[in-house]
């Protein structure tokens, strides 16, 4: 069980690390240079790159065995399905899940918790029921339950945030009650970089007969996961941010909650039987699947798991945890404010700052002028930017194609703003 | 280097010492809007009599781009006719999106702005505040008196 101990983790092995050079040459875009510079991407929290070995599985499944899955009797239609089921085992494998069965393919984290709320949620949820999220979630993991507590008459509830960028658990036992039916929380901050206590709040609501939803976007690219470890009921991924093609993901659920769990969208794929007034459904996942799936991404997602395994997630963290702790000592001593944690144990590699009176755009536009891409703007995280009262940060977030060396360019190109605005 | 063409010292001298930046009590017009985008927001706030643009102030918090377009905008709109003013907003939005030559004469320092254009992504920000000018300005031909209202 590491998923909070990471730092006591990495003090009774000694680091693997990453062999950063190697990992740069698999990703073509790193090649590419901007006006001179070569691109220095800092921005693996919206998405990551993606490695030769990810674009060859896609190329290869269009180029030799594109069909679609689960229809075609013939070879190439039995080809299709199976590298399309071979991805869900890879991905279920990865996430510690029991079954590839217990893993629904999805394009993402968004329709993941959509999925959660609008199957597990109507089923569920009524009036008087409560649903328990936090203020530091990205917009996927608010906005889908103001829309399903809206329609039951179920109410919506928040954890706090402490001015240091944590959950504030000291109300806790006042939030999470008897009528809390469902707590969905994410597993790393996209805007603040915190690493929630994931098996302290997962305990927390299991006690109460609540469920868990783990928003894992950010915190799958970085670190292992076992779900049947963690003992989550959900938890939802996106395959663009660790490596894979956009619109792959997916949502692990226990096996009893997805076969108790109806279906929220109908059509092809997803029935056993149509009737003129009624029709059957698969099981689970495929009764979650409707319609044609992305499975050329899909299969992508799993030649980027399979790379991420060969680097080995120990590592891939260890790495996340150095480049961290070297970026914010570097922002911090270029006279950053940073958001968030400040020990790089607590927390990922999605750094938030303001850089004196620069704004965030004007930054982000400058330092692209050297090639530096950082986002700007709100992270889909408006709660969290009204909690520190900033309408916007910068945002330089890290993977394991980064090198100390691209913070020293961002923290340079700080320098040149300061030139412009002083 | 392209930054000059963007951060010129027109703009930095509006961003650091805004013209018109305060609340106008008593305004008839007041339109307010954001950029969902980054979170600037921009406030315009107008005194109109007898058909021209008496008086125009502006509240926000943005990037210079969007700070110092509301400012410049202040002082190019101040004392003319609405009809002219609005006409001043169509060229703007014509200088932003490259097909409107500026006239240096009506323009003044807005002219700053063009560099602006290389950056497709800060157009936005540049236009915001003439977005809620025209918003407020569209306000002046009805009834006085009228409720604020919002956009975005």
């Amino acid at each position: 069980m590491r998923l909070w101990k990471w730092d006591e983790h990495s003090m009774d092995q000694p680091m693997t690390g990453l062999d950063v050079a190697k990992i740069r040459g698999d990703f073509p875009i790193l090649s590419r240079t901007f006006a001179g510079h070569p691109l220095v991407y800092l921005d693996s929290a919206a998405t990551s790159q993606k490695p030769q070995q990810v674009i060859d599985a896609v190329a290869d499944f269009y180029a030799n065995h594109n069909a679609n899955a689960h229809r075609g009797i013939y070879s190439l239609g039995e080809e299709a399905t199976e590298r399309f089921e071979g991805a869900r085992a890879a991905i279920a494998r990865f996430m510690g899940a029991p079954a590839p069965e217990t893993i629904v393919f999805t394009r993402g984290v968004t329709e993941s918790i959509n999925l959660v709320a609008q199957g597990w949620g109507r089923a569920n949820l009524s009036e008087g029921d409560e649903v328990l999220i936090t203020e530091m979630e990205h917009h996927s993991n608010i906005v889908p339950w103001q829309m399903i507590t809206s329609q039951t008459g179920a109410t919506l509830r928040y954890i706090p945030l402490t001015d240091d960028g944590l959950l504030d658990l000291s109300q806790l036992g006042s939030l999470l009650t008897a009528r809390t039916k469902i707590l969905s929380v994410t597993g790393m901050s996209n805007a603040l970089g915190t690493i929630t206590p994931l098996r302290q709040l997962i305990d927390a609501a299991h006690a109460v007969g609540a469920l868990v939803a783990v928003d894992a976007a950010q915190l799958a690219p970085h670190h292992a996961i076992d779900v049947q470890a963690l003992d989550c009921d959900f938890l939802a991924f996106s395959g663009h941010k660790m490596l894979g093609p956009t619109a792959s993901g997916g949502l692990y659920g226990k096996a009893e909650i997805l076969d108790a769990m109806p279906p929220v969208m109908g059509g092809g794929e997803m029935i056993h039987e149509v009737f003129h007034d009624h029709s059957t459904y698969k099981a689970a996942p495929h009764r979650f699947e409707a319609g044609t799936m992305q499975i050329a991404q899909q299969v992508g997602l799993g030649a980027a798991v399979a790379y991420l395994e060969g680097l080995g997630m120990d590592a891939v963290r260890a790495h996340e945890e150095e480049i961290t702790r070297y970026a914010l000592d570097r922002l911090i001593d270029a006279g950053a404010t940073v958001y968030g944690p400040k020990d790089a144990s607590d927390r990922g590699g999605a750094v938030s700052f303001w850089f004196k009176d620069v704004h965030p755009h004007d930054l982000a536009t400058i330092v692209n002028e050297q090639g530096v891409a950082i986002r700007a703007g709100h992270h889909c995280a408006q709660l969290v930017m009204r909690r520190y009262g900033v309408a916007a940060t910068a945002r330089a977030s890290f993977y394991v194609y980064n090198t100390k060396e691209e913070v020293d360019l961002l923290a340079d190109a700080l320098d040149q703003a300061q030139s412009i605005f002083s | 280097m392209a930054l000059d063409d963007i951060y010129k010292e027109v703009i930095l001298d509006h961003y650091k010492s805004p013209r018109n930046k305060r609340e106008l009590p008593g305004a008839e017009l007041q339109c307010h809007a954001n950029n969902p985008l980054c979170g600037d927001e921009i406030t315009v706030f107008a005194h109109v009599q007898d058909d021209a643009v008496a008086e125009v102030t502006f509240q926000g918090a943005g990037c210079s781009i969007s700070q110092s377009s509301a400012s410049m905008m202040t002082e190019a709109v101040t004392g003319k006719p609405v009809a002219s003013a609005l006409e001043l907003v169509g060229e703007f939005r014509g200088m932003m999106a490259g097909d409107v030559e500026p006239d240096e004469d009506s323009f003044g320092d807005l002219v700053a702005l063009k560099g602006v254009v290389q950056y497709p992504i800060r157009i936005k920000c540049a236009v915001l505040a003439w977005d809620v000018l025209q918003d407020a300005l569209d306000g002046a031909g009805s009834a006085s008196g009228a409720e604020p209202h919002t956009t975005a």
